[in-house]
């Protein structure tokens, strides 16, 4: 980024522009300057290393699934750090359909935009009345969503189980988005309902006075306004209910054609060992980790404010 | 009053208010009557009292999976934060001053990128992928390159003493790049003048770490703290697929929430999992008590 630090850094003398040189120079003595100097080249040169390591630290281990999923399972015991002698596409194809990870995917991509949608459907609404909008009831409904941030899912898990087979939506899509969306509600409407408060009024004044209904305004004025706070929420909502393992674990238990990622591909995980299939494992995982890739490398600034915005406010 | 207000919100909150109350509300409700049962499935349940709760009292396992929320409440956090703090100091204000604004390192905006990937992959799938990484054989990546060494190869998730700490530097692996990035917002937020006057003060990297973004961060470590300490409270994915059968070796590492998962839906006993659910609620309940406690302190102003 910086092109002149290492040479910075050595030399005593500052080249840098006017300001550098005029903080520099209020500084006691020269002494000082010169300790302050190599206090930093070393610190810098340590941080750096250990930036680098922690970076190989995060990188080598996706890699070396990526390369692996090229190998066959000689390649991967005898030689586990060298490249695949060539790319054995039918490992990727034997993951995708034999074991099953293109239908995993797939139902994940289902079941996260149907509840995504709905969470935001449905906690933007709630939060936008709960926000502005005073009526009987207002706090004791907020509270009650908001207080859902502070237990364990755990505590739920075994009553929760019952509530969703009484309700005949046990191994179902429609069970899981629901259970899905009742449980991102909390974050949603807590993160939401501060974002309404801070848009304007006048402009919702203007709208009604023009007689625009409540429903509309909301569709058509609040909502447009509040899209950098849905962006936000949506991302949050996106990767969280993507990650989910407990849930679809024990809401979809019996109906294995509607798995989704996580529980296929920790499935996969333990039959690979049964079958000795090392290489469709690697497979498999690969698939299940480059999409994330993909989208983290399009999303990546979008994604870091998005989940990072959520637990400062 | 403003006019169809009231047919409005009813609108607005039907939906969103019964989802809730049906898939939140009543399980939460029903986890505390539940715990004082004998319920297994088939009959109708007993009420018991707090027999479940006696028993639990007595059962080994139990205090083995508090055991480790203990350990990683204190690990957890405490290493997240500590390499989250060093490395988001270095990519913010490590680097040298110019034109008065201070700068990160080299690549900062590269470091960032990376360290932050773990954190969009589910943990499930980690967890896959670190059990490829820990095999015991040379087939593991580690394993792999110590063997070519000629060294044994370490038995990660297999030697109980070792296996809990495998699964803790996952999750240190995974939650870093996180914290990197909310301590730079943080970081960012702080005028450049404070380290501007305290550098021509003749301060140290190291004094203006500890007596200027320390304590104008403590909010965000504060954040970073509750954050940390409610994953140290779940740890299901983690463990649940990481660790040899199932929180093992012998228990080496489970935790409250596969010890509630199995004896739900492996041994049916749900009014004794509902005890153990109701148990860590006031664990978790503790903690945030504790925490706010702990770390109130007045938050410098700027």
């Amino acid at each position: 980024m910086n092109p002149h630090t290492t040479t910075q850094v050595t030399a005593p003398a500052p080249s840098a522009g006017a300001a550098g040189g005029l903080a520099a120079g209020a500084l006691p003595d020269g002494r000082r300057r010169r300790r302050g100097r190599s206090e930093v080249s070393v610190l810098t040169g340590l941080g750096q290393a250990a930036l680098i390591i922690w970076a190989i630290l995060v990188i080598a281990p996706i890699l070396w699934t990526f390369l692996a999923s090229f190998k066959n399972t000689t390649e991967i015991f005898s030689s586990p750090w060298t490249m695949p002698d060539h790319l054995r596409w039918e490992n990727w194809s034997r993951a995708w359909t034999k074991a099953h990870v293109g239908r995993y995917f797939l139902n994940s991509v289902l079941v996260v935009s149907l509840s995504t949608f709905g969470t935001m459907l449905l906690g933007s609404m709630a939060a936008y009345v709960l926000a502005r909008y005073r009526f009987w009831g207002n706090r004791f409904i907020y509270y009650m969503f908001v207080s859902g941030l502070a237990f364990p899912v755990f505590l739920a898990l075994v009553p929760l189980f019952f509530v969703v087979r009484n309700l005949h939506l046990l191994d179902s899509y429609t069970g899981l988005v629901l259970v899905y969306i009742a449980y991102s509600l909390p974050f949603t409407i807590f993160f939401l309902a501060a974002f309404f408060k801070t848009l304007p009024s006048s402009v919702a004044e203007a709208g009604l006075i023009d007689g625009a209904s409540h429903t509309r305004l909301f569709f058509q004025v609040m909502l447009p306004m509040a899209k950098p706070g849905l962006v936000s929420v949506a991302i949050f909502n996106v990767i969280g209910q993507w990650a989910q393992y407990q849930l679809p674990l024990v809401l979809l238990s019996n109906a294995k054609d509607k798995w989704v990622l996580t529980q296929g591909i920790a499935d996969i995980s333990v039959n690979a060992g049964y079958e000795a299939d090392w290489s469709g494992l690697f497979a498999a995982l690969t698939i299940a980790i480059l999409p994330m890739i993909v989208v983290y490398a399009i999303f990546q600034r979008q994604i870091q404010s998005g989940l990072t915005s959520g637990a400062v406010k | 009053m403003r006019h169809g207000k009231y047919p409005f919100v009813v609108g607005f909150l039907a939906a969103p208010v019964t989802l809730y109350a049906v898939f939140v509300i009543a399980p939460y409700a029903q986890a505390f009557q539940i715990s004082m049962t004998d319920w297994r499935g088939f009959s109708a349940p007993n009420y018991i009292g707090f027999e479940n709760f006696r028993r639990l009292f007595h059962d080994h396992r139990f205090w083995q999976a508090i055991e480790h929320h203990g350990i990683l409440l204190l690990a957890l956090p405490l290493i997240t934060i500590a390499i989250a703090l060093f490395f988001a100091f270095l990519l913010n204000v490590g680097g040298r001053s110019r034109g008065g604004q201070r700068r990160g390192v080299w690549g900062s905006n590269f470091y960032r990128v990376v360290f932050f990937f773990p954190q969009v992959l589910a943990v499930a799938i980690v967890a896959v992928l670190f059990q490829t990484v820990y095999r015991p054989n040379s087939s593991g990546l580690i394993n792999g390159v110590l063997m070519k060494l000629g060294l044994d190869p370490v038995l990660f998730l297999v030697r109980p003493s070792l296996a809990l700490w495998s699964i803790i530097a996952v999750l240190v692996w995974q939650a870093v790049g996180f914290y990197v990035v909310l301590f730079s917002a943080g970081m960012s937020a702080i005028p450049p003048d404070i380290y501007e006057a305290a550098e021509m003060d003749g301060a140290t990297r190291v004094t203006l770490f500890f007596r200027v973004t320390l304590p104008l961060l403590w909010d965000t470590l504060q954040v970073a703290w509750v954050y940390l300490g409610i994953a140290a409270f779940d740890a299901f994915a983690i463990v649940s697929v990481l660790s040899v059968d199932n929180g093992g070796p012998d228990g080496a590492t489970t935790v409250l929430a596969l010890e509630i998962y199995r004896n739900a839906f492996v041994y049916s006993k749900y009014g004794y999992a509902s005890a153990m659910g109701v148990a860590l609620f006031f664990l978790t309940l503790t903690f945030a008590a504790l925490t706010l406690r702990l770390s109130r302190r007045e938050s410098v102003e700027y």
